[in-house]
């Protein structure tokens, strides 16, 4: 299957919103593609016309009663918060200022 | 410092010295304390110990087993076995008030809002929650080393690994500073660190425990479980926390069996129940690569078996080789699903860096450790756009044809699989860090059954150069009370064997100003790779 250039581990890290040093991308570049390579032995197998398996026991539509139950407390659920202004999150401006938003 | 000798007693033993009022649940806790308190230093198992709280929950008990007694004898029969008795918590199950790390700096400082399914269970039957055990980070590693907060030892051999993930959870079973603790397994991480620490370790039936308040690897294989040192210990934990919840709409409706409070004391008793049963053994499972000394004790378990009137027959799983690799692209997958929640928005570690998106990388990009970039990172790339079909998909159709295999051997009239848990017993630390192939491979024996939802024991089958040898009985879905039947009867076969009898030595003399795990890690061989 394939193999991971340093410029597409960036990609990938990028994507996963990973934040790595030049010498974690040289050492994932190593690490991953030895992983993938063990990945291979699965092209052995004839697949076509085998159902994908996402889950194992026979449960299907649990279903609920649509009706209010109490949930946590605004000052608990935000208890946790980094940074916090009254009841909200605070971060920073995902519109304008530095480009953040695209 | 307290008289430990009640350290040695099983969950169950305790549960009839309470209720005979021959002890209190504080002397239980106060003496499990003291040893988790004297022996932490060395083994590291322990993030928390809760003495506080521990104690308040034990004077609890001890007030409602007093009640019960004073209503009669129906009421005190009616308390749960575990009411009174110390447990400890891997550090992803929620407690209310308290620390859950997951084992990650991501989640330092962070503190849980509401208890986990199994953290109210707990409390319902009066069991005593001494703490919250070490772990690799996010469930994710066969060592422990992969923790945040330092590697735990085996308390086997203090430089040795404890087996991960629930590393910290059976190293303290074993060192008895906990009769009974809780553990979750994605591939193996309750079994594996269950197998090296030479205690008891049950993964049960995919749906049979509910994972509300337990930290998220993969959804879809991730169970809850209990770790303990023999088998109707083990059946102990799983009654108190089975059953549908409805918080985790994939807990499943399935009854919970009373038989798990009623495993034969008697172990001539339990040994003759074995007559009958027939055991498959998986010939996939017996590969090279695997110990001689891991093999030679579980060929010797299964002669035992066999000796005891149970039928042996050769079955095979023929997509075994294949369950790797479908696994590590299956449960990274999730993990990258799951753990993009870590953003530092809403709780957990925080970088700020400058726009979002540098925020979100610099928060996630120092909070995660190794193991988890790793895993991440593979995820995303098994489902980023020109590669969901070649894997993600094909190792979704390659999980079909495992659970496919077990299917058949159970149809074909065996009652349960007999294999090693561990093609290797306790590794030095540090010796597998360099390379997460090899490190992966510790968990070769144990992976397909989460993939194919079925439940799986590992029960101590001796030794091998002075270490614990796991052996793996499998069965077919909700067959739990089944395998801890099979396991008594294993411990009845095997009560005469003098290696029942033995116990870590490092427990002897635990050196209070002797080196932790993460200064005999450096010391050693491999030390220079963290």
């Amino acid at each position: 299957m394939g193999t991971l250039s340093r410029a597409d581990v960036a990609h990938v890290a990028h994507l996963a919103r990973l934040g790595l040093r030049e010498e974690e991308l040289a050492r994932l570049e190593g690490e991953l593609n030895h992983i993938l390579d063990q990945y291979a032995i699965l092209a052995r197998l004839a697949t076509d016309a085998i159902p994908p398996t996402a889950q194992t026991i026979a449960l299907e539509n649990i279903l609920r009663e649509d009706v209010a139950r109490p949930s946590l407390p605004v000052d608990v659920a935000l208890g946790n918060a980094p940074d916090r202004q009254g009841d909200h999150l605070v971060v920073p401006a995902i519109l304008g200022g530095d480009g953040g938003g695209g | 410092m307290p008289d430990l000798a009640s350290t040695r007693l099983a969950a169950h033993e305790m549960a009839a010295r309470l209720r005979a009022g021959s002890v209190s649940s504080r002397e239980l806790t106060e003496a499990h304390l003291a040893a988790a308190e004297a022996g932490n230093h060395a083994l590291n198992a322990w993030l928390v110990i809760d003495r506080d709280a521990a104690l308040a929950a034990a004077a609890a008990a001890d007030a409602r087993i007093a009640a019960a007694r004073a209503d009669g004898s129906a009421a005190l029969a009616a308390l749960h076995p575990l009411c009174g008795v110390p447990v400890g918590l891997k550090d992803l199950v929620t407690v209310s008030g308290g620390q859950c790390t997951a084992g990650s700096r991501i989640l330092d400082g962070y503190v849980a809002p509401f208890d986990a399914h199994v953290t109210e269970r707990l409390r319902d039957a009066g069991a005593v929650i001494a703490g919250k055990l070490n772990m690799d980070e996010f469930a994710m590693g066969s060592s422990t080393e992969h923790s945040a907060y330092g590697p735990t030892a085996n308390p086997w051999d203090l430089e040795r690994v404890p087996g991960g993930s629930s590393g910290g959870s059976a190293a303290a079973v074993a060192a008895r500073h906990v009769p009974l603790a809780i553990g979750t397994d994605t591939g193996g991480s309750i079994r594996q660190p269950a197998a090296l620490c030479g205690i008891v370790g049950l993964k049960p039936t995919y749906g049979r425990v509910s994972r509300y308040g337990i930290v998220a690897f993969a959804s879809s294989l991730d169970q809850v479980g209990p770790l303990a040192r023999d088998a109707r210990d083990a059946a102990l934990l799983l009654h108190a926390i089975a059953g549908r919840d409805r918080r985790d709409a994939t807990s499943a409706p399935v009854p919970v069996p009373e038989e798990l409070l009623a495993l034969p004391a008697s172990d001539d008793e339990a040994a003759a129940s074995l007559r009958g049963v027939r055991l498959g053994l998986p010939r996939e499972y017996f590969v090279a690569g695997m110990e001689p000394g891991v093999e030679a004790r579980v060929r010797d378990a299964v002669a035992a078996f066999e000796a005891a009137g149970a039928t042996i027959v050769d079955v095979s799983l023929p997509h075994t080789e294949y369950g790797l690799a479908a696994y590590y692209i299956v449960a990274p997958a999730e993990a990258s699903a799951n753990l993009a929640r870590y953003d530092g928005v809403r709780y957990g570690h925080a970088v700020r860096g400058g726009d979002v998106l540098g925020s979100y990388l610099a928060s996630r990009g120092t909070g995660f450790g190794p193991e988890v970039k790793r895993r991440i990172m593979l995820g995303t790339y098994a489902l980023s756009a020109g590669y969901y079909d070649a894997y993600y998909l094909k190792a979704q159709k390659v999980r079909t044809l495992i659970k496919g295999d077990f299917d058949t051997a159970f149809a074909a009239g065996v009652d349960a699989l007999v294999a090693p848990t561990s093609p290797f017993v306790a590794w030095p630390l540090g010796a597998k860090l360099a390379d997460p192939v090899a490190m992966y491979l510790s968990d070769a024996c144990t992976l397909p059954v989460n993939l194919a939802g079925l439940p799986g024991i590992s029960v101590p089958c001796g030794l091998s150069d002075g270490l614990p040898v796991g052996l793996q009985l499998i069965g077919p879905a909700w067959s739990e009370a089944r395998l801890l039947a099979l396991a008594r009867a294993y411990e009845g076969v095997t009560a005469g064997a003098p290696w029942r009898r033995l116990e870590p030595p490092g427990l002897v003399a635990i050196d209070p100003a002797g080196p932790t795990p993460a200064r005999r890690a450096i010391a050693l061989p491999g030390g220079h790779h963290r």
